[in-house]
Parts: structure tokens; sequence; C-alpha cells
């Protein structure tokens, strides 16, 4: 038996695309005695990479994903491995159309050449498709195949020449020594390896070698159906392995995909096969690999007659046989996103899960980038493993989420879109109060929040025309013109809106406030009671976050932050506590908050306390514990949707008696309860407040984005020699917000965007900033105050220019829009007066 | 010449096997499923007949509901229609049994006006390795039989040649129908469902009957398995050199002909 080594710097588990990307990565980063081990031989050990189909379209609707696929399509053609052969996705429905449509956007927003093409022009490339099935296609030159067996060779053998790394397969891991919460040794079938670090690389196996450190890595095996047919005389003419562009079928989740003089035929059409990873059979006792499961012919039947549909000349063939036929497993995860970074319950132990073959590569360069210096450079923090909350790592949630999702592969998802599954997880104390009021509730981090209240239809009667409502269904989906009434009672009365999700923790102790000041980028030292909205910076000066801190005490501060991202802004100020002065303990589930704005907030907020509230006795941006009756409430003069009020924080289990307390108070002053589509999108765009993961990423710099401060502190923090370098450089990209000057569509409909579409010049050329980004809309909504739609977008500094007329592209037309700031400015209340008064 | 041909649901075993709970059955959990490379060979076998004769080929099987897949997959390839005998827990039904209730069913269908002038089986299932049921059938139908034929063509009347092709010679026999024929591999290289085959076996009739409750019973108390075997890995060497070596091997195991 081949012998193992004893130590290692990093323990890499599993030998597929991208166990093979990462230790490439890791050699070039400068790592040496790394392990890769993999139960399996080589080169294919068994795992999905082995079945893999091997394509790449590189249009992805997520920035992210596409990031990370255009990064590894440069790596594959390194290689040598990529061969383009260009893809269609075929429509069979008008509302795909639109649907490709709405794709055209991401290709021009992410500057991917792609074309809209007729049945006819699809034929002269794939003459054996029958045009009369199909209404139009989405061609892209670009799509190709890759040998990933092939590369992730390569890129082992690179690593293995640099001396950096020991291989050895045919070896389990067995199991996994934890010792004061982090990674002490690795236990295989060829023996012990000490090492503080495992990276975890075995995709559908990749929760089960997590467990045996007692972490989650929330992914379930699915099968993926597919069968290869053959021989195909129209195919077998030609030579290679693939000389006709790949078809997806849209409308019924197939696709074809030529592989020499076979035709592969993959299905994302059946019901959601899930699978456990503790159950998948063992390379002993599978018939071909591990992950080529038997296939069951009943869930694929309906898919052949679709493809027969398709293309009958090459498919009716009673000589062309499925030879070939598996239930082959991949990973799921419950919000569809990779699932990568170190393990936020065990220190050591890495993710790279739940990645495809698309991507693999890129992930391999970024999650060795991220062990190695912190900081990837494509921003990949929508796949932080540190992302989910304790609910998102169970098994009930990954199997209904995924099961959910799986239809969606090749679905038409609309941005807005809510999960129908395991919803109605984590309710806030006045949930009951808002399902009288006739909430539309969306979900987020499990948290059932209204988007916004039946009960406020009257409203649409009061503000009339001004509620900018929309008829074109798409633009109307999973949306209300109640929002915007909620808006304008809101900025005319008050408005009371629920945030019990934000994600809330203290850093606390002695050294609390030097961990705080060293974590972000404001001013810590300030005042007990002052509330400080701050940037999270990582090392190269790009966005980890932004969030707010009240200081309580001279050492204690209170983070507020979002549900979305806030286990992550949990896990990144865990990991840079100084030694032992400074602890940090998540309340989320102790408080909730409340929030009162509007023009009447001091009306109605002065009748339930004796404190004074006025503006000169309690100024914006401070908070203090104030009484209301019997309950003590933590009141924060702040605003997201940018007018006066507070934030108020209350225990969870009397936050309903708050709630109640308000509401009798401040019926007489016309208050309304509000959604968070006002909280997260209209109250805030027209004010032009940024948010994470929209406006804000690792990406952008905190120059670029219009929120430097006059001075940066002297105090050292994360990011700090970056951020001086970003404000002596001209910026590479300016955010601005725009508005659109005509919404009127070619049909006459008034079309209103939803994000992610193209920003061009006047006369449709593509704007390109410094970054090489193309300008794209990052947040885009009603601005209800202006009567307007707003866009923001990064443009190019030299387009960053007040009044400067561009387009929007959107559904491909394009529609005006004019530059109306190009830096933090608000459009509605410039001068903040609002807030203020 | 109207063909029936008798097929099993078994495991898709390539690995190694493990027993279920009961140790009668071999664990099935996470395998698919397929009928023997005997049985596929007679299917083949009886379609080329069937196609050069004019006639017809039913498939066969007892077993529980979910080996209709069986038939179908027959169908698929060109069979004509199926009988499902459904019987639950099919592993009590012993070889004198199955023998039985599938010579009722051609009775059955007799006493209905259809004829089968042939009725194949494989010579043994490939999970339990009897080597019982053509034969009793036979006995049972009182008809002639032939075991291990890997090929047979008809000959003229109700009378076909059957060759058993073994390493060190060939059998051949001439046959008289109504028979029985127990089928080996080796003879015919069994086609794949085309993709309008399967199509037509989805919507394809099967008869349904209900198997009656076993009668013999199945004698076997127990499956063991055999010892591990340690496997063995033989570097036949690397690179051009190792060539020789592996047309060796290829050749051995009858890959390519020297």
């Amino acid at each position: 038996m081949a012998s193992i080594p004893t130590q290692a710097s990093v323990v890499v588990v599993g030998a597929g695309i991208v166990g093979n990307s990462l230790v490439h990565h890791l050699a070039e980063l400068g790592w040496r005695d790394i392990v890769q081990v993999d139960k399996g031989p080589l080169p294919n050990p068994g795992g999905s990479t082995g079945h893999a189909s091997n394509f790449i379209f590189p249009v992805d609707h997520s920035r992210e994903i596409t990031d990370l696929t255009l990064d590894s399509v440069r790596q594959y053609k390194e290689l040598g491995v990529f061969t383009q052969s260009g893809g269609f996705e075929v429509a069979r429905t008008q509302e795909r159309m639109q649907e490709l449509r709405r794709r055209m956007a991401s290709a021009k927003a992410w500057g991917i050449e792609s074309h809209l093409v007729t049945p006819e022009e699809v034929v002269e490339k794939v003459p054996f498709l029958d045009p009369s099935v199909i209404v139009g296609a989405f061609w892209t030159p670009t799509v190709g195949v890759v040998d990933s067996v092939g590369a992730g060779t390569m890129m082992r053998e690179s690593a293995q020449n640099k001396g950096a790394l020991t291989v050895s397969p045919n070896t389990e891991v067995t199991g996994i020594d934890v010792e004061n919460g982090a990674i002490a040794r690795v236990h295989t079938t060829k023996g012990p390896i000490e090492t503080e670090k495992i990276l975890i690389a075995c995709g559908v196996w990749s929760p089960r070698i997590a467990a045996m450190a007692g972490a989650a890595i929330p992914l379930t095996p699915a099968v993926h159906q597919m069968i290869s047919v053959g021989p195909v005389p129209q195919l077998a003419e030609q030579t290679g392995e693939i000389s006709f562009p790949i078809v997806r079928d849209m409308d019924t989740f197939c696709y074809e995909r030529q592989h020499g003089s076979d035709m592969e035929i993959g299905s994302y059409a059946h019901r959601a096969i899930l699978h456990e990873p503790d159950e998948i059979p063992s390379i002993e006792a599978a018939k071909l690999s591990p992950t080529e499961m038997p296939f069951t012919d009943d869930d694929f039947d309906p898919q052949l007659e679709q493809a027969l549909e398709l293309m009958p000349d090459v498919l009716s063939n009673p000589d062309v046989e499925i030879r070939y036929a598996i239930n082959g497993l991949l990973s799921l995860t419950p919000d569809g996103a990779p699932i990568l970074g170190e393990s936020p319950e065990v220190k050591g132990l890495w993710s790279a899960a739940a990645v495809w073959v698309k991507e693999g590569p890129g992930v391999g360069r970024a999650v060795a980038e991220w062990m190695t210096n912190g900081c990837p450079e494509v921003d990949v923090q929508g796949a932080d493993i540190a992302r989910f909350h304790p609910h998102q790592r169970t098994r009930e949630h990954v199997r209904a989420r995924t099961s959910e999702a799986f239809i969606k592969t090749y679905g038409i998802v609309h941005p807005g879109e809510q999960w129908n599954s395991d919803r109605n997880v984590r309710l806030s104390p006045m949930h009951e109060r808002e399902k009288e009021l006739g909430a539309v509730f969306f979900e987020v981090a499990g948290w059932e929040r209204p988007q916004w209240y039946a009960s406020n239809a009257p409203l649409l009667e009061e503000f009339g025309e001004r509620v900018m409502d929309r008829t074109a269904e798409w633009d109307s989906r999973w949306w209300s013109p109640i929002i915007n009434a909620e808006h304008l009672a809101l900025r005319e009365r008050a408005g009371l809106v629920d945030l019990s999700s934000f994600v809330i923790f203290d850093v606390f102790g002695p050294a609390a406030l030097d961990a705080v000041q060293s974590i972000v980028l404001a001013q810590m030292d300030v005042g007990i009671g002052r509330v400080v909205y701050t940037p999270v910076l990582d090392e190269t000066g790009g966005f980890r976050s932004d969030l707010t801190i009240m200081r309580l005490a001279h050492d204690r501060f209170r983070v507020v932050t979002g549900a979305a991202h806030g286990m992550v802004d949990v896990k990144w100020f865990a990991d840079r506590l100084p030694g032992t002065g400074a602890q940090i303990t998540d309340l989320t589930s102790s408080w909730t908050t409340i929030g009162l704005w509007g023009p009447r907030a001091r009306d109605i907020l002065s009748q339930v306390t004796n404190a004074d509230v006025s503006h000169e006795r309690f100024k914006f941006g401070t908070a203090r514990t104030i009484e209301v009756g019997s309950l003590q409430v933590l009141a924060s003069r702040i605003s997201y949707v940018g007018d006066l009020g507070w934030e108020l924080y209350i225990p969870m289990e009397t936050g309903l008696r708050l709630w109640d307390v308000l509401t009798e108070a401040g019926t007489e002053h016309g208050l309304v309860p509000v959604g968070l589509g006002v909280y997260g999108t209209t109250g805030r765009i027209e004010k032009g407040y940024r948010a994470f993961g929209a406006e804000l990423d690792s990406d952008r710099s905190v120059i670029e984005v219009g929120m430097a401060r006059p001075k940066v502190k002297s105090q050292g923090f994360v990011g700090r020699d970056a951020h001086l370098r970003h404000r002596e450089e001209d910026p590479k990209a300016i955010l601005c917000s725009l508005t659109v000057d005509d919404h009127t569509s070619a049909s006459g409909e008034k079309r209103y965007m939803l994000g992610g579409e193209p920003i061009r010049s006047q006369d449709g050329q593509p704007l390109i900033d410094g970054h090489g980004h193309h300008a794209f809309v990052t947040s885009a909504g009603s601005a209800p105050s202006l009567g307007k739609h707003v866009l923001m977008a990064f443009l190019p500094p030299a387009e960053a220019v007040l009044g400067n007329q561009l387009t929007v592209v959107y559904m491909e037309e394009a529609y005006p829009v004019t530059v109306a700031s190009i830096d933090a400015t608000p459009l509605f209340d410039p001068s903040n007066e609002n807030i203020r008064r | 010449m109207d063909i029936l041909v008798c097929i099993k649901r078994i495991p898709d075993i390539a690995g190694q096997i493990t027993l279920d709970g009961s140790g009668t059955d071999i664990d099935d959990a996470g395998l698919g499923h397929t009928t023997s490379a005997h049985e596929e060979c007679a299917v083949e076998l009886a379609i080329q007949t069937a196609a050069a004769t004019g006639g017809k080929v039913t498939v066969l099987t007892l077993g529980p509901a979910e080996a209709v897949e069986q038939l179908r997959a027959a169908v698929g390839v060109g069979a004509n229609d199926g009988i499902l005998i459904e019987a639950e827990d099919s592993g009590a039904f012993g070889t004198e049994d199955i023998a039985q209730v599938i010579g009722d069913v051609i009775r059955d269908r007799t006493e209905g006006g259809q004829n089968f002038d042939l009725v194949l089986l494989g010579n043994d299932a490939a999970d339990t390795g009897d080597f019982q049921v053509p034969i009793r059938l036979a006995y049972d139908l009182g008809y002639p039989v032939l075991t291990s034929i890997s090929t047979f063509s008809p000959a003229g009347g109700p009378v076909i040649e059957a060759r058993g092709i073994g390493p060190s010679g060939t059998e051949i026999f001439s046959l008289e129908l109504p028979a029985v024929v127990a089928v080996q591999e080796g003879g015919v290289d069994p086609r794949y469902p085309s993709i309008t085959g399967r199509m037509k076996a989805k919507k394809a009739r099967i008869a349904e009957y209900v198997a009656p409750e076993p009668g013999a019973g199945n004698p076997r108390i127990g499956l063991e398995l055999p010892p591990d075997t340690a496997n063995e890995v033989t570097i036949l060497g690397e690179g051009p050199d190792a060539a020789g070596a592996l047309v060796d091997v290829l050749e051995e195991i009858g890959v390519i002909r020297s």
C-alpha cells in the first residue's frame, strides 16, 4: 500500500475539476506540502466531473456566476481543452422569446456577444432541427465544450511538477479531528495526516465529509438525466468531437449536444430526484460510477418525444440507438449558488462544492486566492458558505428548496420570484397582525417580511396617478402599486415598518473599541449613544459589507446588518477579534426592530413616550433607551428611507405590544403599515442609498460609489492602505443615478426596468468602465415622490456627467435616460432636510 | 412464427454484491434492474426470427409490478407485446411454481386462440442461476426442449435448426415445434432501443395476470457471498513499451482477434 504524507499544509479532498483546479492554483500561489486525496482512481475518480456534459454557455443572469465562467473559459483555453461550437437557446413560445430578450440584456450587461436569431438562421447551422417547432433563438458564438477530466489532469500535474503536491488516489477520508474548534488532522484509509486545513471539493459527497468535522455543507445530490444516442449518420460525416452548435431546448428543459457521432440529450424536466450523500453506492458496488445512477426510463420518456419533435430527422432513425442512459448525480444547493469559503462552524474547514464544470477553474482560482490572502479577485460573496442561517443548513430545508428549484434550471425565473417551500420558518412578533392587514409576504433568510399590505389598497385612490401603475405583466409580477402608495403615505404622513429580519450582534469587552475600529472604515471612537453607518472593506479596499453600529457603552457596540448577508458579517467580525479582549454575541433572535418614519413620526412617538424626542434633544445619528409605557425601547434616529424617524429596538417578546401601541397612537396621524417594497427599493432609491450585493461588492471602491468621507481616520482598519490608494487614483467607474425619460415601448405600452439591463450611449454603443465592465443597472425602482423610475449604474467617469443623455435597453428596446446624480446626492430631498427636521 | 420469450427482472449488478437483511436476496437498493444477458439474446433471436417469418414476439415475466419496465424494454427493441404475471413476492416462487404458472398462462393463451410456436427462456437467471425453469416448463407443456442454444433459424415447416456454440465445438439440432429453447448468450448481439422504439414501448399493450399462491415454494433458505477477493492490479507498463502486453490482454479477453 502506497504511503501518504503524515503532514500537510492543506488536505484537498476530491480530484474532480474543482479539486484539481484548486491544487493547481494553490501551488501557483506558493503553497507547498499539499496533499490531495480521492477515494476513486485517477484520472476519473467517479464523481460528477466524470459524466459531465462539459459544455459552457457563458451568459447567466448572475454576474458572479458569469465572471467565474468567463475566467474558467480563459483557463480551459490556456490548457488547450476548449473547443468552440457556438450554442443556441431555442424558444418554442413567445413567453420564452421574452425571456431570451431578457437574456440579451444580461449578455450585453456582461459584455458577451449574443444575438437573437430566426428559426431559419438556426437551421443554417443545425440543419437537422425542425424550424417549425421554434419561434426563435438566442445565439452565443462563444459557447463551447471542454475536456474537464483532461484539464484536471494537467492542472494536477502542474502542481506535482512544482513539487507542491502529493496525490493519493484510492484513498478515502474516514474521519476528521477537530481540536478547540479547528481542524487538527484528517484520517484516511492510508493513515492520518496532521493539518490545519482541509478543503472539501468532493461534490455530492461534500456534506458527508464536512459532517465528520461537525460542519454543514448544505447541498444535496440530485439526478440530472442524460442519454446518448447513436450512431447518427449526419454527425458521423463530420470529423472531431463537435462540429454543430449545442442546442438548448429551453421550453422543454432539455439540451442536445453532439459528441462525435453520438447525440447527447440531457434533461432538467423530470421530477426532482434527490439522493443522500451517505447512500451513494461505493465504487465497488456501482455498475458504471457511483454518480452514474441507474436510469429511470419513465422520468425521461416525455423528453424523448420532445427531442424527437425538435430533431426528427436525426432521432427517428431506427438505427440511432440509445446506448448510454444515466441518472447522473450533481450537487444542488437551497439557493442555487455554490458553497465556497471557510466554514463558520469549524476553523480551517474550507468548502468548494456545488460547482459546475463551467465554473470549476474559476472557482479553483478564487478559493485559492481566498485561502491565500483573504480576497478573491472575482467577487464570490454570494457563494460564501457563511451565508447560511441555521435553518438553511438543515436537510429538510435543502431538500425542500432544491426540489422546488430543480425545474427552474432552464425555467423563466422572475427576479422577484418567491419560494413556495419551507415558508413560515421565522415569524416576527407582529406576524399575526400583519396577516390580518393582508400583508403579502416575501421571504429572506427564512423571515416572512411584508412586502406590501392589501389593507393599504384604499391609498391607491388617494394617490391616483402618482402610484405609477404598471400594465406589462412581467414588470408588475411580484409587485403592486400599493408599494408606491405606501411610499407616498410615509412621505406625507408616517409609516410603520417591521424590520425583524435584521441580523444584530454585539461586540463587547475591554477591547471592543479596538475590535470595531480595526474592522470598519468609519471612526468608531465616538460618544456613547452615537450611531455610525459605515462600510466594511476587505484588504483590496472593496466592500465586504455596509452596516450600522451603535455605541451602547464604553465597551459595547451593537452591529445591525441585513438578513441576507448578515451571517457572513458575523463571521467576518468574529474572525477579526483581537485576542481575548473582545467577544461577539449574536442577538438576532433576541431583538425585533420596528421602523417609524415620516413627517408625523415625531408626533406619534412623542404621544407614546415621555422622553424628549425633539430634534434638539434627540439628534440624528444618536440612539438611546426610552420608555414607551412599560416597555424599554432602544430608539435609534437613523433612516434608510430618508425621512424623519427612528428604528425602535425591543426584546422580541414585547414587539407586538410596541406595534399595537404605535398603531393606535398613529391612527389620528394617518400612520400606515409599510412593507419592505418601500424600505428596500422605493425609499432608498430616490435617496440614492446603496445596497450591498447590488451597488456594493468587493469589485467596487468607496470612491467609486461616492461614499468617501472627507478624512480617513488615523487608526488602522482592514483595507485602509488600499482605500488611501484609491483616494489618490482617478476612479475607474462612478456610481450614478439615472431617471428614465420615456417609458413608451414600440407597442405603446409603458415598460419599467427591473434591474440588470445594459446602459448604452444614445446611439446604442456599449459603455465600458476602467475595470472593463459594461455599464448595467444595479438597482431599479419607482421613485414615487419624484414621479420617476430611477436606475442606478456604474458609468465610465467620462459619462458620469449630470444631464448626460443615455439609453437603457430593456427587452431589446432602447429607452432614453438622463444622468441625474453622479455622487451620493439624493434625487429626492437632496439637502436631507426631511431627515433632520 | 409466434414466439414467447420469458424474461426475469434482476438487479443490474456489475460490481460488489451485497445481500439484504433476510439473507435470501440481493440488496437492490441503489441498483438498477435489467434482464440477464441470456434473455437479451433470446429476445434478439426472437425479434430476428419473427421478422424473417412474419411472426410476432410476446415477452412474459413473473414478478412485481415494476417488472413491467423489463417488458417495455423488450418491446423497445422490437417485441410486439407483453404479459405481466404479477407476484409481489416473486422470491417465494420456486422453479417448479414458476414453470407451472407460465405453463398455465400459455394454456390460457392457447385457449384464447394464441398459439406460441416457440417458447424461449434464458439458460439460467443471472441472480439465482437455477437452470431449472426451461426444462420444467417443457415438461409441464409436454414440449421438447433444448438448452444452451446460441442461435437458431427456421428450417422449413414446423422445424428449427438450433446451434449450441461451445468452446470446443458446435452442437447442431433439428427441433420440431412447438418447443422450448433455453438460450445462452454469445450467439447474437442484442440491439439497443431506438428513440422511436422506446416511445412505442411506452404505449405497448401489457396483458396482466395475477400469480396464484406458490405451491411448491422456494426451497432456498439463504444466499452466501463468496469471500472477498482482493482486487489485484497488474501494471502492464508505461508508454509505448506497454503496447505488446496490452494487445495480449485484449486478445485474451476476446476484444480483438489476432
